[in-house]
């Protein structure tokens, strides 16, 4: 290796001690095959997205369901707006998308709030369990309280095995009721990334 | 007095003989004018939401394919949703027409100059995203070949139609959001519309 190639391939001596926090989790979580069948059963039609690594799996199963249409998006707040087409003309759809995503939704909202729309939106959360990347903290600590100052119904699963519970009941309220609601499933669920694991060469 | 077409005439001609064709319009303008060419229970008016008119668009013509979805919209409102161009290009709806009144102004807010009247040309970005049709109309005639494309051509079909920044009076809508898409849901669906979750 060039000497000058040296500094890019630095890597600090010491990352911060992880106290023991699950950082990733190995055994291959059920949620996303348990949500898929939800969805399906629901009779979701359209599935908005801007993809993250914790929805990788459903976004997956999504694609693979012929009954299933995955529309990739620019930006989240487009999928508020699919998605309200999609109930005009008689379909069902579900929102994918990361924490970071969720701000760029907000004046879309007023749109499902005006209208009374129902709209399911999934949203695997960053900034939040054992977190690396200090740009993801602002907006993964308000994505809640965000959501909750525009009028959206907020669910909240931190292990795998509440994920179904709380996508079932988010699927009724929005469904039944016709609003807006989000299922956040948090950072431990889906395990955070591990930037010590992706400084090492393979 | 200006050359240039005016919005309430050519939406007029783009909405006769409209049959079932739905039609969502932007914010501002373009839903004063599709209503002034007669209110309809297949018209969508947007109130607020700006930038979200074309993706509306794009859902409810993948919900109904067998449909045409036409989406009204200005200039402003379509700078707003630009990456919706790129979104719908690879979604490729054969049944959704994007039609852009580009008065190169805020037309609600002050008349404030938009990106549209210094070179930026949305047709092109339409274009380039993989539109099938995209097109640049200033005349009359371009007007009634957009009206025979959006009636027997596939899409999805892009156009930006230059017109007069001509402040007019305000034609409005309904305002109760919930009745416009009740009734436009019940037109699509049928009265069932209500009953079924």
């Amino acid at each position: 290796m060039p000497d000058g190639m040296k500094l890019l391939y630095y890597r600090p001596r010491s990352l911060p001690p992880d106290h023991g926090i699950q950082m990733k989790i190995t055994a291959e979580s059920a949620w996303p095959d348990e949500v898929h069948a939800l969805l399906k059963e629901a009779g979701i039609r359209q599935v908005a997205i801007v993809p993250d690594a914790g929805h990788a799996r459903l976004i997956k199963l999504c694609e693979k369901d012929k009954s299933m249409r995955v529309v990739r998006l620019t930006t989240e707040e487009e999928g508020v707006a699919l998605l309200a087409g999609a109930w005009l003309g008689g379909e069902k759809g579900v929102l994918l998308m990361q924490s970071s995503g969720v701000g760029n939704c907000i004046n879309m909202l007023s749109l499902s709030l005006a209208c009374q729309f129902p709209l399911l939106m999934l949203v695997t959360m960053r900034g939040d369990h054992g977190e690396f990347n200090p740009a993801q903290v602002p907006m993964g600590n308000a994505t809640q309280a965000v959501f909750e100052a525009i009028g959206v119904i907020v669910k909240r699963a931190d292990t795998g095995e509440e994920v179904p519970e709380m996508v079932s009941s988010a699927i009724r309220l929005a469904f039944n009721t016709y609003r807006p609601l989000a299922v956040l499933i948090g950072q431990r669920v889906s395990g955070a990334k591990d930037f010590r694991k992706l400084t090492e060469s393979e | 007095m200006s050359k240039l077409l005016r919005r309430r005439e050519v939406v007029l001609q783009l909405l006769e003989d409209r049959g079932d064709m739905m039609v969502v319009a932007g914010l501002g303008a373009p839903a004063w004018d599709i209503t002034a060419a007669g209110d309809h229970d297949l018209n969508f008016p947007m109130w607020g939401a700006m930038g979200g008119a074309t993706m509306i668009g794009l859902g409810l013509a993948l919900a109904q394919p067998k449909k045409k979805v036409l989406v009204i919209t200005g200039d402003g409102e379509m700078l707003m949703g630009l990456g919706s161009l790129a979104t719908i290009a690879v979604q490729k709806p054969r049944n959704l027409y994007i039609v852009v009144l580009d008065n190169e102004h805020y037309g609600e807010t002050g008349m404030q100059e938009t990106h549209t009247g210094h070179g930026v040309n949305l047709a092109g970005m339409a274009k380039a995203a993989g539109f099938l049709h995209s097109l640049n109309i200033a005349t009359q005639s371009g007007v009634a070949r957009l009206k025979s494309t959006i009636r027997s051509g596939a899409g999805p079909l892009f156009a930006q139609v230059k017109i007069d920044a001509q402040k007019l009076p305000l034609v409005l809508p309904p305002r109760d959001a919930t009745y416009i898409k009740n009734r436009f849901r019940i037109a699509v669906l049928g009265p069932e519309a209500l009953h079924d979750a």
